[in-house]
């Protein structure tokens, strides 16, 4: 045959494949508002960079005449490309063939491009839509599964891992994307479960929907599954395109430094907080006049709303905020928001990405559903993160810093690099009126006018020590600045402790509480 | 941020700590919390759905500490509800049959005087 003939040859093959599950099944996907798997490909990736890996993959299996049955690249795409002008490793299961249905060879063409993005440490991406495991080729597709989860933990905190839900992923397929780093969610078209619908009803009686079992906005608000919620397909590709602007391409990638635009004059720092430490702001006002160009890209923004992570920069260097937000649930640490911000804080340590902390907070959340569903190891997530963290840490805190939400909220005892905070600050074991009803309760039972004996007291403890002078004279805090003062001093802090270098004792790891 | 709050029109709810009342929004997640309440110690409520296969107390009867009240079939293992206290079966809620939900009342025991 000659050259030209075989050309020919696989030019025809190449289409057959390209075909995915034909054109019927193609319109099915097209009708759910969904794109096809090439598609969205094609939308991520540079123009004209992507390219594909192990498009004449077949399946192996025998039984159940799945021998007669061929499935066009077994129902997933791999490949590489760019996005960026830098390498990412890319795979996006073909809903169109068999239902994206992970079987042995699906599995190995997967795991094929997890080994090149961690050997060549770029970012992987996972374009999940699929069925869940395929039954016919038994504990085949359940090995696939755990050959992709142990990869997923390898590559963890070594190169970015980024799911995108475009369809279900259910049973044991969501271990994947719980196992990265990030996770993409679209609205009506993400679903995420364990045990479906149909199990729920039969096995429980509980009649339940998709949508409301494991929908998109399940796991943007109440589960904290999903990192970035988005109405639509082409704005979460947005979304990951805009993460892949801040973070780092690997944990040994030096970040790259952005030109500097100073945050937008409409917000202004010393505007924001309110000097009554009970009347709430939105927190993400102050990040915004502190990043460059106010420029902040949330995670997480609908799921434990009291805390609020994300990203920035400042000087044109990516920067992890944590940051308590007074204006839900008036800020305070609670299972979620522990839980939330201590893995972005992991994040952020693996990526050798600094952390700027926020604080203003009343204490931990008082109730006995916290308690019972264990605020306290929850908890401990957060004060184990920061003390583990050896990322240039900066804190600021702009109001209160009471009891124990100080000692966590990135202290100095945690080892925080620099402690500033704003003259209104009350650094202090517990608000005025609490620590006046317990330390004068005597004087208050006693006096012939108790409440004006406590209104009296209060006053007198919060002259005494809600301030963050008492504070700044044990050396807790660095520097009592003024508002306006703040970005030329974080900016400072960051640049002076570019070349932090602390060890601990040696040890293989440690044992964080979760 | 002052007068450039867009905001300012947010309506606001109030949470204690430490005796004081803070200002701030509530999450939906807060809103639906269960309240506490103390568990009956007289009342077997089922911890899991399930199919009564199986009835041996009757209403009336005296039991022991261990003593077998009825079957349910649950994730396809049969399960045995037992007195966990000496007591009197004050009511059988359910019948050989019957399925039920998670947190059914299964049987009331009265103690004994």
């Amino acid at each position: 045959m000659p050259l030209k003939r075989k050309i020919q040859e696989l030019q025809k093959k190449r289409e057959q494949v390209i075909s995915g599950g034909g054109e019927k099944a193609m319109e099915k996907q097209i009708a759910m508002g969904k794109l096809t798997a090439r598609e969205r490909i094609v939308s991520l990736v540079d123009k004209n960079s992507f390219s594909e890996y192990d498009l004449f993959v077949e399946h192996e299996a025998r039984d159940f005449n799945m021998d007669k049955k061929i499935l066009h690249g077994d129902g997933v795409i791999i490949g590489t490309g760019t996005i960026h002008d830098k390498p990412v490793a890319i795979f996006a299961q073909d809903f169109t063939v068999a239902g994206g249905s992970l079987g042995l060879m699906h599995s190995r063409k997967i795991t094929k491009i997890m080994d090149y993005a961690l050997k060549m440490r770029m970012p992987l991406i996972g374009i999940n839509d699929s069925g869940g495991a395929r039954i016919q080729e038994g504990v085949n597709s359940l090995a696939g599964y755990g050959e992709i989860f142990y990869r997923n933990t390898l590559s963890s905190g070594v190169i970015p891992q980024l799911s995108v839900i475009l369809g279900p992923c259910a049973g044991g397929a969501v271990y994947s994307p719980a196992l990265t780093d990030f996770v993409f969610v679209v609205d009506k078209i993400s679903k995420m479960f364990i045990t479906g619908p149909e199990v729920i009803k039969t096995v429980l009686g509980e009649v339940i929907s998709m949508e409301d079992l494991g929908g998109a906005r399940v796991h943007s608000e109440i589960t904290g599954n999903a990192h970035f919620f988005a109405h639509s397909e082409k704005e979460s590709i947005a979304q990951i395109k805009k993460l892949l602007s801040f973070i780092p391409w690997s944990n040994s990638t030096k970040q790259e430094i952005v030109k500097v635009k100073e945050p937008k004059r409409q917000f202004k720092i010393d505007q924001i907080v309110p000097d009554n430490p009970k009347i709430p702001y939105d927190v993400r006002h102050v990040i915004k006049s502190i990043v460059d160009d106010s420029d902040f890209f949330e995670v997480q923004e609908k799921w434990a709303a009291n805390m609020v992570i994300g990203f920035g920069r400042v000087g044109g260097k990516t920067t992890g905020f944590v940051c308590n937000q007074p204006l839900v649930l008036a800020g305070v640490l609670d299972v979620d928001s522990s839980d939330k911000a201590a893995r972005f804080i992991r994040y952020c340590d693996a990526f050798n990405i600094p952390i700027i902390t926020l604080v203003d907070l009343p204490g931990y959340l008082p109730g006995v559903d916290q308690e019972h569903a264990g605020v306290i190891r929850h908890g401990a997530k957060i004060l184990y993160a920061y003390s583990e963290a050896t990322v240039p840490k900066v804190t600021l805190i702009l109001r209160k810093a009471y009891g124990g939400g100080y000692i966590a909220m990135s202290s100095k005892h945690l080892r925080a690099d620099f402690v500033f905070a704003w003259p209104g600050a009350e650094i202090a074991v517990m608000g005025p009126e609490g620590a006046a009803n317990i330390i004068f309760r005597r004087e208050i039972n006693e006096a012939s006018d108790p409440e004006k004996m406590r209104k009296q007291m209060i006053k007198e403890y919060k002259a005494k020590f809600s301030n963050p002078y008492v504070a700044a004279s044990k050396g807790y805090i660095d520097a009592v600045i003024e508002p306006k003062e703040t970005r030329n001093l974080l900016l400072h802090a960051l640049k002076v402790s570019e070349q932090k270098s602390i060890g601990g004792p040696k040890k293989k790891h440690g044992i964080p509480p979760f | 941020m002052g007068k450039q709050d867009p905001d300012q029109k947010l309506r606001y709810n109030s949470i204690y700590i430490d005796d004081t009342k803070y200002k701030t929004q509530l999450t939906t997640k807060y809103k639906n919390r269960k309240i506490w309440e103390k568990p009956n110690d007289n009342l077997l409520t089922a911890y899991i759905p399930g199919l009564v296969n199986r009835i041996s107390g009757k209403e009336g009867q005296k039991v022991k500490k261990g003593d077998r009240i009825l079957t349910f079939e649950a994730m396809k293992m049969n399960n045995r509800v037992h007195a966990h206290k000496n007591a009197r079966i004050k009511r059988i809620f359910v019948k050989v049959g019957d399925s039920f939900p998670r947190g059914t009342v299964l049987v009331e025991l009265e103690p004994l005087d």
